[in-house]
């Protein structure tokens, strides 16, 4: 896979659409960039096209038209498999292997990889720490883990491989409100040490605006704008109004401020 | 009293006719298993061959046994040894429950986990080796365990073509009208169908994921 210049967008689509086998068309004339190392949130209700805006990009989905490229180069060419496996995964439902133990469900990519098993073994312990997990937890079960602690694994399982980019599927969604809290304060501050590309499905306009350096608002298959948290607040876009009015008072606090607009934010506060 | 001695009076023969019923249900099963399973997974993975396949199974299963066997005794080669023919009619009628299971086994896998194995780059193969198959396989097992139970009953009527087996007792016992005779088939075929229950469900339990 040719690289481009590291100034290029990491993610690109070109005028993409996506319709079902039954005819349904579920995105069209979809043109997004993702820069290197930000956190783009696609932010919409459900059928509004997040998703499948997310599983175009590791091809779980293929595009009717128009190309989604990784990297400078185009997803419909190439060899899938490694695409797939230089892009980490995390959907809502976790999807972590029964079967496996957690040292297994996280040390897997890396072991079809060809890794030597020292190395996967040193690779777990590394990742459990990060995403702040007791070692002890690695000789264990999914069903024996609390839905926090499994949300961890999910994310550390897509972190094995140290993949540039980062797919997150409304990870925090299952959570209750204080777990949830807590996942996403790690989340940032794990962003902040590894610098991955992300891409964040939500359609929590309080997560956008805390975790996204950018949102994409996504409406019935259309990418409606792109705005960075602070422009979201003040956007005079009435479904972004919308999503304001919806959520109430006090999002001025959760709000992204690792941006450049930070100033412009505090400037355009009342 | 009378039926103990009976045993112990043809104990050699008992144990023989026993083993011949074993293999006859051992094979069988080995070989419905052996086809059964990849249909399954195909059934399971393109649904279009998810009819055809479990509707041939399906109308095999209701033809008559005595009939099924019967229809197959002028094949060529089949034909010319009745342990053969026996085998393969058991074959076909244990092919349903292992196909079906199989199917049911590998739908049953819950598509979190198969979409995040997929989006985390396995390839097909190892998507159906590390996760589908062990995955399902407490329900495939669970259709083997039917299809052995099954099998032990109708290897009995292989008797009727000459192939052995436990049905030599029941068939001797129904023409001379002696019930120790029947009972001596009878129940050593009772005591291997409840054991192969018993045995192949502590299995699957054991295999089936939390």
């Amino acid at each position: 896979m040719k690289t481009n210049a590291s100034d290029g967008p990491v993610i690109e689509f070109r005028d993409v659409a996506y319709v079902l086998p039954n005819g349904q068309s579920l995105l069209s004339g979809l043109n997004l960039e993702v820069r290197r190392g930000e956190t783009l949130v696609l932010l919409g209700r459900s059928g509004s096209g997040k998703t499948t805006t997310l599983k175009l990009i590791n091809r779980l989905l293929t595009p009717a038209s128009g190309e989604v490229l990784v990297n400078g180069a185009s997803t419909a060419h190439g060899d899938v498999i490694s695409l797939r496996r230089s892009i980490g995964y995390v959907i809502q439902e976790i999807g972590l292997f029964p079967h496996f133990t957690v040292e297994r469900n996280i040390g897997l990519v890396p072991q079809i990889e060809g890794w030597p098993a020292e190395r996967v073994h040193q690779r777990v312990e590394e990742l459990l720490q990060m995403v702040e997990l007791d070692s002890q937890i690695a000789t264990r079960y999914p069903h024996q883990l609390s839905g926090g602690q499994r949300q961890r694994v999910g994310v550390a399982r897509a972190l094995a491989a140290d993949p540039a980019i980062l797919l997150m599927d409304e990870p925090f969604g299952a959570l209750d409100a204080i777990t949830r809290d807590q996942l996403q304060r790690e989340f940032l501050s794990l962003q902040h040490r590894l610098n991955k590309t992300v891409v964040f499905v939500t359609h929590d306009l309080r997560e956008a605006l805390r975790l996204g350096s950018r949102i994409a608002l996504m409406e019935a298959g259309r990418l409606v704008t792109v705005l960075s948290p602070a422009e979201f607040l003040r956007s005079k876009d009435s479904l972004a109004a919308a999503y304001v009015h919806a959520f109430g008072d006090g999002l001025e606090s959760v709000a992204n401020r690792s941006d450049s607009n930070r100033d412009d934010f505090n400037r355009g506060r009342p | 009293m009378n039926l103990l001695r009976f045993f112990w009076q043809n104990h050699e023969q008992i144990v023989e006719l026993t083993a011949e019923h074993l293999w006859l249900v051992g094979i069988s099963t080995l070989l419905a298993v052996l086809v059964g399973i990849p249909l399954g997974i195909v059934s399971a993975h393109w649904p279009v061959w998810n009819k055809p396949v479990l509707g041939a199974a399906n109308i095999i299963q209701t033809i008559p046994s005595l009939a099924l066997f019967g229809f197959l005794l002028p094949v060529p080669w089949l034909g010319s040894r009745a342990d053969r023919l026996a085998i393969l009619a058991l074959t076909l009628y244990a092919l349903l429950p292992v196909i079906r299971n199989t199917y049911t086994g590998i739908r049953g896998v819950d598509p979190a986990v198969v979409e995040a194995g997929r989006g985390m780059g396995l390839t097909d193969r190892q998507l159906l080796f590390q996760v589908e198959l062990p995955l399902a396989l407490s329900v495939i097992l669970s259709g083997v365990r039917v299809a052995v139970v099954v099998s032990v009953g109708l290897a009995t009527i292989a008797a009727a073509i000459g192939a052995g087996g436990l049905g030599e007792f029941i068939f001797r016992g129904l023409a001379m009208v002696n019930n120790q005779l029947i009972l001596a088939g009878a129940i050593p075929a009772a005591v291997l169908a409840l054991s192969a229950d018993f045995g192949l469900g502590w299995l699957e339990r054991r295999l089936r994921t939390p």
